[in-house]
């Protein structure tokens, strides 16, 4: 609990209360008035009101449209499984202004569906929530669906056999089972959404501001530190208050359950239902995710003499490629990929221990002890990041890592720091469900017959863990390789990252420039879809070993 | 935390963690020493490496580049760290930004050598020398020729011409609020009717069929017809850009043609002046000196078109011919002086929103 703690409080809690601070305590003396100016404000209101619904509205609908997908993947087998696992995932990672404009070119003025039906979604809060779908649809799926892979089918038949119809005993058996992992998966949707910046603006257009978008320009535009930390307070009173619901729900619901292999879980599809869903989800899956996708992929590949490689080859020069780097724009891949390695070790080895340490019960189970309280306190913490700006941190960041030893301004380090601090509430939700719902006699009973606690831990808990260990190590990478907001406010030049390098050739004129942007995120998705592939494939592996 | 704690923590945390990525990675990142010299700037900021290698070669000084988000966020985290600045140089602030970082002190003053070769209108610290001009762009209307040239319609060339009735629901616009072209252009307004007269203006601009989109990337290669990046997919026949964009659309185009598919409205345009200063505070400002002084030679100077499709501000440097071939000289840009675009800036982009977009 240490090694997390220390990680949270000085890369994350230190730099946002500094900045914070300084907004409220200019000149030695509190600023207090400056709350109630800002607050009092309708337009203030008008934005934290319009926050908060589309956040909820969002994810609603992303879990009415991801659970049926989290099932189909847990417990149905089709060809191309694996792939589309790891394909609805990719979303995740592209910056948003390169799938705005895909979303755009869609739904928007001359759009797919304006030549089919004249439908016109652009400039509309739908929009925005379907964006919203497409960025988190795979966070639902994953979360949701490692824990249901495991769950035991055969609870669910002994309810079946004693009488319960089949929608009774999936409500009596798997759905409180799933309750943890439901509500963790729409507890970050709730976060990711609550603080969309570019998906909100660039479909909804500008009428539609969220808070983010607004502590953004106080802080990197205007300067006003004042305004911007009411803001910033006001974004952690709204994101403490849904933990605190959401500790509340989950607290009588974690129990021990029966996991299982998930290899065993899986199988054809049987029968009209099963044929039915199956299809449905597929239906959703082409339509929201890769129609969106392809038509980046497209853009990619026509160049100007018709279709081809142009805008991929001249990606290899610093030259050729007309310019915008001093680098290759390819060498932007492997920065990406060194830099989201080292933020995944440093996210697993955070978030893993956060998450053992959470784990840890009270005697007699979970009394509303002190440390019981302590413990979800410090679960609250975890979740911060992902309900706060980036340039929130990203400005503490400069005004507190300035001095020797901890000059980070200027180290590459920072980059996989920052992006660590959003993988780490991945690795903890993910892997949380499920180390919790290893029950507790096993461990005792590997004692009792001797193993020492640490023996007790490979031979009980590491198997089971296993899979979710991998799930959240392909999040954590997933979110480090996407991850621009913080990114792009230390990431060197001479080592830019891929989203960023894409976001700099979006921001010049002409088809050279615009191609390989559409090009360099068509590898983007690649690699994101392989990597994750990858990590599929260790999950099959049953040697029990890394 | 007290200093002594911070260090000690810090030192077992890097320890803990960093010693052994930063072994794998060969590099340091220490590298304050006196033979380098760092300019901190925004994401816009390239510079050819013969050109830099150029710099290395006269004064034996290497150029590391530290680099904020847009230029906005630069300038501020510039204003945040001032004292204990994140480099020797900063590269890239403009007459919209300007006077806040001056008055707030980021700057040290230091008066380039060449500088009697820049005209007198652009340097706007003329009495101090706390900055340093380097380049200009200019922000302004850009039309779609084959558009214009199919409807036998003359495309605008002036603000006026852009509320009249043959070019109604033609052009898209940025938000003001939080894109640089679209403040931009608002500004120009600004500068052409006055305080009291650009509101009006942009009411009948609004009923003229104006559209606001969130930000350049989108304006430019979604809803503009004439973006090759686009291919042509959006349908308005104007969008606010820079002077610039039409001789980046030919770049890479073979064969070159005739002429590039948009030009320019120049009689729509608002001029942004760039300028460097030495940060005050600086570890190596003997080095940030030679670095700007070395801003303003030939080399450096024939090298921004090239690089950031911006104009030299040195009388005798040359154009690139794609930019004389292809591009407008803007001889009548409009103004607002530095002082009072800080001190209404914000008033001017609340007046806007709730005018246009709301």
């Amino acid at each position: 609990m240490a090694v997390p703690l220390g990680f949270f409080g000085l890369f994350f809690g230190y730099p946002v209360a500094a900045i914070t601070a300084r907004g409220l305590h200019p000149d030695g003396a509190w600023q207090f008035a400056r709350i109630g100016d800002v607050l009092g404000d309708p337009d203030v209101l008008n934005v934290l009101w319009f926050t908060v619904w589309q956040a909820a509205a969002s994810t609603g609908l992303t879990l009415a449209l991801a659970l049926p997908g989290a099932y189909v993947f847990a417990r149905l087998d089709f060809p191309g499984k694996q792939v589309l696992r790891a394909v609805v995932t990719v979303p995740f990672v592209l910056p948003t202004v390169v799938a705005g404009s895909a979303f755009l070119a869609l739904l928007g003025r001359g759009g797919l569906l304006d030549e089919l039906w004249g439908v016109r979604l652009d400039t509309t809060v739908w929009a925005i929530l379907l964006a919203h779908v497409f960025f988190n649809y795979a966070v639902v799926v994953r979360t949701v669906g490692g824990l249901w892979a495991q769950l035991d089918p055969r609870q669910e038949e002994a309810a079946r056999v004693l009488g319960a119809g089949r929608f009774a005993a999936w409500r009596r058996v798997t759905l409180p089972a799933l309750g943890p992992a439901v509500a963790g998966a729409a507890l970050m949707v709730f976060l990711f959404t609550f603080t969309s910046f570019g998906a909100v603006q660039i479909v909804g257009g500008p009428r539609y501001a969220t808070l983010e978008v607004e502590i953004y320009r106080q802080t990197a535009q205007l300067l006003d530190l004042p305004t911007a930390a009411v803001l910033t307070l006001t974004q952690f009173a709204a994101v403490a208050s849904l933990l605190a619901v959401h500790a509340w729900t989950v607290r009588r619901r974690e129990s021990a359950l029966r996991l299982v292999d998930a290899s065993h879980t899986a199988h054809r599809p049987r029968g009209v239902g099963q044929w039915a869903l199956l299809v449905g989800v597929l239906t959703v899956i082409a339509l929201l995710i890769l129609l969106p996708l392809a038509v980046l992929v497209e853009r990619s590949f026509s160049g100007p003499d018709g279709y081809g490689f142009a805008f991929y080859e001249v990606l290899a020069s610093a030259e050729e490629s007309g310019g915008t780097f001093i680098v290759a724009p390819l060498d932007a891949l492997w920065n990406s990929l060194q830099y989201a390695a080292v933020a995944t070790v440093i996210a697993l080895v955070v978030g893993g221990l956060a998450a053992a340490a959470l784990t840890v019960r009270g005697p007699r189970g979970e009394g509303p002890t002190r440390t019981g309280r302590l413990v979800r306190g410090f679960d609250a913490l975890l979740m911060l990041p992902l309900g706060t700006s980036a340039v929130t941190v990203g400005f503490g960041f400069l005004i507190t890592l300035d001095e020797p030893p901890l000059d980070l301004r200027a180290s590459w380090f920072l980059v996989p720091l920052a992006q660590a601090l959003v993988g780490v509430p991945f690795v903890v939700r993910t892997m949380l469900p499920v180390l919790r719902a290893v029950d507790d006699r096993l461990r005792e009973a590997a004692t009792v017959l001797g193993a020492s606690p640490l023996r007790a831990w490979r031979e009980v808990d590491f198997p089971l863990v296993r899979r979710a260990l991998l799930i959240a190590a392909g999040f954590a990478f997933a979110v480090s390789l996407g991850e621009f907001g913080a990114t792009v406010f230390i990431a060197r030049p001479d080592n830019p990252t891929l989203p960023v390098a894409v976001a700099r050739f979006l921001g010049r004129a002409g088809e050279l420039n615009y191609g390989q942007a559409m090009a360099l995120s068509t590898i983007l998705m690649v690699v994101c879809a392989a990597a994750l592939l990858a990590l599929e494939r260790l999950r099959t592996n049953r040697s029990g070993e890394f | 935390m007290n200093s002594y704690l911070r260090r000690a923590v810090g030192t077992a945390l890097l320890g803990a963690l960093g010693a052994t990525t930063l072994a794998a990675c060969g590099e340091s990142d220490n590298g304050a020493d006196s033979k380098t010299v760092t300019v901190v700037s925004h994401d816009s900021f390239v510079v050819s490496k013969s050109v830099l290698d150029e710099f290395t070669k006269q004064t034996g000084y290497k150029v590391k580049v530290a680099r904020g988000a847009d230029a906005g966020a630069a300038v501020n985290q510039a204003i945040l760290s001032k004292g204990n600045p994140q480099g020797d140089v900063f590269f890239g602030i403009d007459n919209t930004l300007l006077s806040r970082a001056l008055d707030e002190g980021v700057f040290a003053p230091y008066r380039a050598k060449d500088l009697d070769q820049v005209p007198t209108e652009l340097q706007l610290d003329a009495a101090k020398h706390r900055v340093t001009p380097v380049d200009t762009g200019d922000i302004c209307v850009n039309y779609d020729r084959k558009y214009f040239a199919d409807k036998e319609l003359a495309p605008p060339q002036t603000f006026d011409d852009l509320i009249k009735p043959q070019y109604k629901n033609l052009l898209v616009t940025e938000n003001a609020a939080t894109s640089s072209p679209g403040l931009g252009f608002l500004l120009g307004t600004v500068g052409a009717y006055g305080d009291d007269g650009w509101q009006d203006y942009w009411k009948k601009l609004k009923d003229n069929g104006v559209e606001v989109v969130d930000g350049w990337e989108q304006a430019y290669n979604d809803r503009f017809s004439g973006s090759g990046g686009g291919s042509g997919k959006g349908d308005k026949p104007l969008v606010v850009s820079y002077a610039s964009s039409p001789p980046a659309e030919v770049v890479g185009v073979k064969p070159q043609p005739k002429e590039g598919p948009t030009g320019v409205a120049t009689g729509t345009c608002f001029r942004q002046i760039e300028f460097a200063g030495l940060l005050d505070g600086a570890k190596n400002s003997k080095g940030g000196k030679a670095l700007l002084d070395f801003m303003l030679s030939k080399k450096f100077q024939e090298d921004v078109p090239v690089k950031m499709y911006v104009n030299p501000v040195r009388r005798d440097a040359k154009l690139p011919e794609v930019f004389t071939k292809y591009g407008e000289r803007i001889t009548k840009p409009a103004t607002v002086a530095p002082e009072k675009i800080t001190e209404n800036r914000e008033q001017w982009i609340k007046s806007w929103t709730s005018l246009v977009v709301k």
